[in-house]
């Protein structure tokens, strides 16, 4: 069951196509990384999703219904450029905004002082935001985008700007929200914490998606075959003990071990590869070399537009 | 619905317990308060006796007006172009001339003048001709009613029974007093009462004032949001044009309530220091002839009135003729052309703050939207001199300027059709302009750190939401 589906949305722009027939399928309960470079449509994505801006064309189903109005109170959303204003008390304005996605006031009051005991910040209730420090403007900025608790929630580079602190919160919360059946989506340039939190990725890449599907089965898609051994040093060189197809990479040798990659011929088992070696030598470690997203994000990226690769 | 009354309420809240919104508060209705006093006050200073020239073709008045500290009324019993003359060759003040109506009771007078007759005097002539008609006809309409009654009529029966509210009702009068200026060649030029001329420049001047103010506001708000970045945050929950509309009526608001208190304080100061000075506002002998309230009662009542209220009440003139202004037409219009001017310039401004990162950048798109304020209020002058010329009709009806220009109009007479199509037009042109601003708005609140030009507010109308 997916919570959102985009069906071949594009959006153009007076001098430029910011997406261009862009479908993604988020599925419920699940940590969705949307992924891409600067510039690529992300936000653009992430604004038609939250009803800020329309698509041009294709069409958008929220939990199964075409996406209304009404479903913003059914979504919670942590832009890239947030803030609050500055000149309002900090429990008035969390009270304003959570009535604007449709919290009731009581319900909201109540709620708040829940999330406001859990982050130990009860005492700012009637400080001005001007007043917090900017780690504490984040929190009451977390607490804001989930006091209406959502079914979707949208976080545009939830890390940039946050302290580590806050970092490793939010990263709880999300586990948390996961947990407690809610989907977050969440575009990003950090691969490391997709590596950590996401199920789901798609990438975007000049207006179109390139690739899209489960975390593990990208990695599978993009492993290499390759392997990396560990081995006590010996003066021969190791492309002589291989089967023929296996080829050997490259060696490197350290403080007498030495560290060897070799790739596999498709379909070849790795036991194949112990078999050959291990009469000749004495072997401390095994391990396949899986692609980092990173890695993947790098390639497809560079796959798609060579020119941009001395960036990146 | 029910988002765009949350807003209204945060953007009323928040601007009303500012403290400079307080400041405000205190400080306009002092000066309000001053421009009032002000001119009363020096305008019933008079240090000479003057010579008022009385020329009654009715008969009716002739004899009514009685001599004070300032004036002296002399009967004349000429045509009057001999008095005329006598007013030019003499050092008199002024000639009222009360033309013989043939159909009806006489309803006007002119007052000819080498210099500007002061209010008071205005007030004096038109206060004792307005009881002398409503007396006279009340005794008719007595007498009518006698007959009617009982042609057997006791005189024992005490006249205030027979008084009915249609009496009352018939009986009210209004005297219209034309002023003319008599000047050195002797050409005559109309002048207007001046106090009525001077309530419609205040009306436009407040209503210019409060564009710029709450127009400013309303920018200001919008770069708020934009700089602290919560507009985003905001959009993801209601629609743009919501939050835009939901901030300009809620400063609207904020504009109401404070003019509302300026007009409570002002006539608290005025109330004040009017008790604190009575001597200054009293006219010394002109309180006999009539009191405010009085041109509704019976005659008989108001004799007695009067000496009551002439002890305990010192009125003044001045008041008199501010209340003889048509205020509900006034007040109607002045309403109704603030809240339109507002509305329509604070959508514009929403637009100049949603295509700015500061209010440093605002200055190139500040131009054309204050440039038709700034114009009609420097038109002001111009229009009342002419307030019939063609310009002033375009001025008042064009919905740029017809809120500022239309306000000095109406004290002069307006026709009722450039009245209807002038509030036609500035409807249309508020909802042309928010249209417009609406359109420049949902692109411009999530553009930031571009420099906008002119090309790209036009493109972004264009495109689709």
């Amino acid at each position: 069951m997916s919570i959102i589906t985009v069906n071949s949305v594009t959006k153009h722009y007076a001098n430029h196509t910011a997406l261009d027939k862009v479908s993604i399928d988020v599925p419920e309960q699940s940590i969705f990384g949307l992924l891409g470079p600067n510039g690529a449509g992300k936000t653009t994505l992430i604004r038609i999703v939250n009803q800020i801006i329309g698509p041009d064309e294709g069409e958008i189903m929220f939990m199964g219904e075409k996406l209304r109005q009404e479903h913003v109170s059914l979504i919670g959303y942590l832009p890239e450029e947030r803030g609050l204003y500055k000149k309002m008390n900090v429990g008035e304005q969390a009270l304003y905004l959570a009535q604007l996605k449709g919290v009731p006031r009581h319900e909201a009051t109540k709620r708040l002082k829940v999330w406001f005991e859990k982050f130990e910040i009860q005492s700012w209730w009637n400080r001005k935001v001007e007043e917090l420090s900017k780690g504490m403007q984040q929190k009451v900025q977390f607490i804001v985008t989930v006091i209406h608790e959502p079914r979707l929630l949208i976080f545009d580079e939830p890390f940039s700007g946050f302290d580590p602190i806050n970092v490793n919160l939010l990263k709880e919360e999300i586990f948390e929200i996961r947990k407690n059946g809610g989907t977050v989506i969440f575009s990003t340039h950090n691969m490391a914490s997709v590596e950590e939190l996401c199920d789901h990725i798609a990438l975007i890449n000049r207006s179109r998606k390139i690739l899209d599907g489960s975390v593990k089965a990208i990695k599978n898609t993009y492993k290499a075959n390759l392997f990396e051994v560990e081995y006590v040093s010996v003066p021969d060189d190791l492309a002589g003990f291989l089967p023929p197809g296996f080829t050997l990479e490259n060696t490197s040798h350290n403080e007498g071990l030495s560290n060897a990659r070799i790739k596999l011929p498709v379909g070849a088992s790795p036991n194949v590869l112990l078999g050959c070696l291990m009469p000749h030598l004495t072997i401390h470690a095994m391990n396949e070399i899986i692609p980092s997203m990173n890695e993947i994000f790098i390639t497809t990226v560079n796959g798609e537009n060579p020119e941009v690769s001395e960036n990146l | 619905m029910q988002k765009i009354f949350l807003i209204i309420k945060r953007e009323y809240l928040t601007r009303v317990k500012k403290r400079s919104f307080l400041v405000m508060t205190i400080l306009g209705p002092l000066l309000m308060a001053a421009l009032f006093i002000v001119p009363v006050y020096l305008a019933t200073r008079t240090d000479e006796e003057k010579v008022v020239d009385v020329v009654d073709e009715t008969g009716w008045f002739i004899h009514k007006f009685e001599n004070n500290d300032n004036y002296k009324f002399v009967p004349l019993y000429t045509d009057l172009e001999t008095a005329k003359e006598t007013l030019k060759s003499s050092k008199d003040h002024a000639l009222l001339y009360i033309p013989l109506t043939q159909v009806t009771v006489p309803s006007s007078a002119i007052l000819y003048s080498d210099g500007q007759p002061s209010i008071n005097l205005k007030s004096y002539i038109t206060g004792v001709m307005t009881r002398e008609i409503e007396n006279q006809k009340l005794a008719a309409e007595i007498k009518k009613e006698i007959q009617r009654r009982n042609p057997g009529y006791k005189s024992n029966e005490s006249e205030e029974t027979l008084i009915s509210e249609t009496i009352l009702k018939n009986i009210k009068s209004t005297i219209t007093l034309t002023t003319i200026k008599i000047e050195e060649g002797g050409k005559e030029a109309k002048s207007y009462t001046e106090l009525s001329m001077a309530v419609g420049l205040f009306g436009s001047i407040m209503i210019y004032f409060f564009i710029f103010m709450f127009g400013a506001q309303v920018m200001r708000g919008v770069i708020e949001e934009k700089t602290s970045r919560i507009i985003e945050v905001i959009v993801s929950s209601v629609k743009p044009f919501q939050l835009m509309m939901g901030k300009i009526l809620g400063i609207a608001l904020v504009g109401l309530t404070q003019f509302l208190l300026w007009v409570l304080f002002t006539a608290a100061i005025v109330t004040v220091v009017q008790s604190a000075f009575p001597e200054k506002f009293k006219q010394n002998n002109t309180e006999q002839g009539f009191a405010p309230g009085s041109q509704m009662m019976p005659a008989t009542q108001t004799e007695k009135k009067d000496q009551a209220t002439a002890a305990e009440n010192p009125s003044n003139e001045i008041f008199e003729a501010i209340h003889s202004i048509n205020y509900g037409a006034m007040i109607g219009a002045f309403i109704f052309f603030f809240i339109g001017g507002y509305l329509l310039y604070a959508a514009l401004f929403a637009a100049i703050g949603s295509a700015v990162d500061s209010e440093a950048d605002t200055q190139q798109f500040m131009l054309p939207v204050t440039i038709p304020l700034i114009f009609s209020i420097v038109m002001a002058q111009y229009v009342i001199n002419n307030p019939d010329g063609p310009l002033s009709f375009w001025l008042s009806i064009i919905p740029l300027t017809s809120p500022v220009i239309m306000m000095i109009r109406i004290p002069f007479g307006v026709p009722i059709g450039d009245l209807a199509l002038s509030a036609g037009l500035l409807i249309a042109g508020f909802l042309g302009t928010t249209w417009l601003a609406a359109r420049i708005y949902r692109t411009g609140i999530l553009m930031y750190g571009k420099k906008v030009s002119y090309r790209e507010l036009a493109k972004w109308l264009f495109y689709r939401s």
